[in-house]
């Protein structure tokens, strides 16, 4: 039952956002129409037989109504900028944004938990100063002067934009050599900027279990102190750190969406910025019910895992 | 192989619908225009057309569509192609979407035979071989359907022009190929790239290292930054664009309603013109451009050579003393604490021109008793208070064609929003009964000569009135690998940009150097680095999860 409960709150909360959406962009300063004719000879007939073809010139309740009642049949409309159905833009962005978010949050939960460990296990020894220190920085760091930063640093070992080289070979092997070899420096930075959080909440909630009395219950069995950490301390800390995984997968997005500015991965983030500068409202709209959506998910993942990896908390 | 840096998306490969820059750039290398511009001197020059002839009423226009021309498919390019082209644009609206002003005053577009083609006009007009709309393939586009929803993605894309269209990769890259049946001859290499940088540092850094070999749109800093840089070649070139700084004139609308809330001491032509002369042009070319400009003046720049106008004598020299002396006799004294009055100045934030260039603002109209409020806002909201003239001053910017039409056509009464506010197209809300009349007159005038004589007419009066001061003429700055290209055609040939130019003459000329056998060796090394970064996470993956399963701990 709590679990349908959930789950009609995770649609309330998509809801909301189509909602919202739509409103929130439209106070957005800037006309599309003028921003689609910028620079170019153009007469005010012309201007408005374009807010007619986008049936900007009608009311706007009309508009919501329109974009409101197509949303529910999964239309999402047409890109003002790319004059394409807008489902059909975010799903052939949607590829590479999985592959670098999902690439930095594996690596990133694995490195972050792995440090968080060892640092709390071995507190205030050199090993726990410079992760936390090191942590601490790339978190502070903006995450695009960071990217630039690797971009220089590196020199020519990696290439400075996009996904796929021009005349990179067709077969399979050399493709997918040649992703690969773009993905380090994005990834990199990505990780860099989210490993930190959960380096240092999987730290700080292995130190408050440091001291439970079950650990000196299970010292006192004579259990290496290798598996007393393994095996009692870290399956009762990484609770939080797991759920904030989850929860904090919206700042994975916003991170993801600064990482491809920088390096042009052709992915929803640099979509995001692109349809800012319209402002292409029908697009802004999808990536925002698509990017909220995938939160929401999430979230909702992270509620019931939680019941799951925790049998105190009963979900369903 | 040419590889070129874009820092702008392709909105559409429909030549129809696309309006970015970069968009109309690769549209120029897939199909050729009616008329051309050459590089030499952007003089007019065959296109589709080789020859044509006004009536001696310049209402009917006949132009000739040689033999001998093929579409990339193999087709013949006919006069039924060019009436299609103008036709579609006619009847359909959509299809008028990117290029729909160049034919708003055409009455009929007919092809009696396969070489002619009679364009009659509602009114003369002199703009008749400056018509930038690429003419497209009959036999492809009749069978396209509704041309709102044709992507003209069909590979390789046949068109006229000399590269072919061969691969799109949204967001990623452009390829295109060598067109060997184009009627001026196939280019000198095979294959030519475009591909997309958000990021224009990034661009930089990618041509110094080599991964692409033409790069445009640099900053000073950045040009500067590639200076003695082995293996790249810079390209100072006299830019189309210009940069403004508007002075709202008492903005109106067309049936003369005042609009917006510009201060109202800015409607004194001698305010506006004290303003102007407490302006150090040339300090704002050293200081903010670095000395990549050219000091403003008329509204065209002087790459377009001719039509270039320059005050000489009327010159505004910079002179403080004598704008203070104006607002006196203005009368608009000095308060108590040294101030006239104060004006709002917006611009846009991050970009570097505006937020120096109001700062030194700032102190030069503080020095004549001014008080600037600066705010710099997004580009959206900027676009937004100029369109509502909800500004005192504010930065502009435009770039400009070959034929100034366009670029004086912005600045008439006409132009103002209707009663409701909406539709204008105005620069600067400028209206002045004169320059109509002139700017009427230069659009009927076929003698280069008297036109030449008007348009620059028309630039002193905008200059004596100052609805905006032509802050400077910007160098486009570029910047090439002459280890991969010797030479690339510029427009003009002195001076002139390799990129954006009227024409594809820049890609279309481009001359490979020899290539030393150089290895790509860096790029293997980074390849192996990547794989062993990869192969290295795999391995302590593998490493914890045996780790996790075995029983003996290392420590105690």
């Amino acid at each position: 039952m709590r679990l349908a409960g959930r789950i009609g709150g995770a649609a309330l909360s998509l809801l909301m956002v189509a909602v919202l959406g739509f409103f929130l962009f439209r106070v957005v300063p800037g006309d599309p129409v003028v921003s689609m004719t910028r620079g170019r000879p153009t007469t005010e007939a012309l201007q408005a037989e374009l807010r007619a073809q986008f049936g900007l010139d009608r009311p706007l309740h009309e508009q919501f109504w329109s974009y409101f009642t197509s949303l529910l049949q999964g239309d999402l409309g047409t890109s003002f900028t790319f004059r394409r159905p807008v489902s059909e833009v975010i799903l052939e962005r949607l590829g590479p944004t999985v592959l670098l978010v999902g690439t930095a949050t594996l690596i990133a939960v694995l490195l972050g938990l792995w440090l968080g460990v060892r640092a709390a296990w071995r507190r205030d020894s050199a090993f726990d100063r410079v992760t936390t220190g090191v942590s601490l920085t790339l978190w502070a760091v903006p995450t695009f002067w960071l990217g630039m930063l690797l971009m220089m640093v590196t020199g020519d070992l990696f290439p400075s934009r996009g996904m796929r080289d021009t005349d990179t070979p067709p077969d399979f092997l050399s493709q997918a050599l040649d992703v690969g070899h773009h993905l380090v420096l994005p990834s990199v930075t990505l990780v860099a900027v989210v490993c930190a959080e959960y380096a240092l909440v999987m730290r700080s909630s292995l130190l408050e279990e440091m001291h439970a009395p079950y650990l000196t219950t299970a010292r006192a069995k004579g259990l290496r102190d290798d598996l007393v950490r393994r095996r009692h301390a870290v399956p009762n800390a990484v609770l939080p750190a797991i759920t904030l995984v989850f929860l904090r997968f919206g700042l994975v997005v916003a991170g993801a969406i600064t990482t491809e500015t920088v390096f042009s991965w052709p992915g929803l983030g640099l979509l995001f910025y692109d349809a800012l500068t319209g402002p292409d409202y029908f697009l802004l709209q999808g990536l925002l019910v698509v990017t909220a959506g995938a939160v929401v998910v999430m979230n909702l993942l992270a509620d019931v895992l939680h019941g799951v990896l925790d049998p105190r908390v009963k979900v369903v | 192989m040419l590889k070129v840096a874009i820092v702008q998306q392709i909105d559409s490969l429909n030549p129809f619908l696309a309006v970015f820059q970069s968009s109309t750039e690769i549209g120029r290398l897939m199909y050729d225009y009616l008329t051309a511009y050459t590089a030499a001197d952007q003089s007019v020059t065959e296109g589709i057309a080789n020859r044509w002839e006004p009536s001696p009423d310049k209402l009917t226009w006949t132009f000739t569509v040689p033999d001998g021309k093929k579409w990339s498919d193999g087709q013949p390019i006919t006069a039924h192609d060019v009436a299609f082209t103008y036709d579609l644009m006619l009847t359909d609206e959509v299809a008028r979407t990117a290029n729909g002003s160049f034919v708003t005053n055409f009455e009929s577009v007919t092809a009696p035979d396969d070489r002619t083609v009679v364009i009659r006009t509602k009114t003369p007009q002199v703009t008749m071989l400056a018509l930038d709309v690429p003419i497209v393939p009959r036999h492809v586009w009749e069978k396209a359907g509704s041309i709102k929803d044709y992507a003209n993605d069909r590979m390789p894309v046949v068109g006229s022009g000399p590269f072919v269209l061969t691969e799109h990769v949204p967001g990623q890259f452009i390829k295109l190929k060598a067109n060997k049946n184009y009627w001026r001859g196939a280019p000198k290499y095979d294959e030519l790239h475009f591909v997309y940088f958000q990021n224009s540092d990034a661009a930089v850094q990618a041509l110094g290292k080599g991964e692409v070999d033409l790069v445009n749109r640099m900053a000073p800093a950045q040009f500067d930054s590639l200076e003695g840089k082995a293996g790249v070649t810079r390209n100072k070139a006299q830019g189309r664009r210009f940069t403004e700084l508007m002075i709202n004139p008492g903005a109106q609308t067309r049936t003369g309603v005042p609009i917006g809330d510009g201060a109202p001491q800015l409607k004194d032509v001698a305010v506006r013109r004290a303003i102007a002369q407490a302006i150090d042009l040339d300090a704002l070319v050293q200081r903010v451009n670095l000395g990549y400009a050219v000091k403003g003046a008329g509204l065209v720049p002087p790459v377009f050579g001719k039509w270039h106008w320059q005050p000489g004598e009327a010159e505004r020299r910079f002179d403080p003393a004598a704008a203070n002396a104006a607002l006196d006799a203005a009368g608009h004294p000095r308060g108590a604490d040294g101030t006239r009055f104060g004006l709002r100045l917006i611009g846009r934030a991050g970009r570097a021109y505006d937020e120096q260039a109001s700062e030194y603002l700032k102190r030069s109209m503080s020095d004549i008793g001014i008080a600037l409020d600066v705010r710099l806002v997004s580009d959206n909201q900027l676009n937004e208070a100029t369109t509502a003239a909800t500004y005192d001053l504010a930065f502009s910017g435009w770039s400009t064609n070959i034929d100034p039409d366009f670029v004086l056509g912005l600045h008439t009464c006409a132009q103002r929003p209707g009663a409701d506010g909406k539709g204008g197209t105005t620069d600067t809300y400028f209206c002045d009964e004169i320059y109509d009349r002139l700017y009427a007159q230069q659009l009927s005038e076929f003698d280069e000569a008297k036109r030449v004589e008007i348009v620059k007419q028309m630039q002193a009066r905008f200059y004596d009135q100052v609805p905006a001061v032509v802050l400077a003429y910007e160098n486009a700055l570029e910047g090439y690998r002459s280890d991969h290209f010797a030479r690339f055609t510029t427009q003009p040939a002195q001076g002139g940009v390799i990129m954006a130019q009227n024409g594809m003459w820049g890609y279309y000329g481009a001359e490979p150097a020899e290539r030393t056998a150089q290895a790509q060796g860096s790029r293997w090394t980074g390849l192996a680095i990547g794989g062993v970064l990869i192969g290295g996470l795999v391995l302590v993956v593998v490493w914890m999860a045996r780790r996790r399963g075995a029983t003996a701990g290392e420590r105690e």
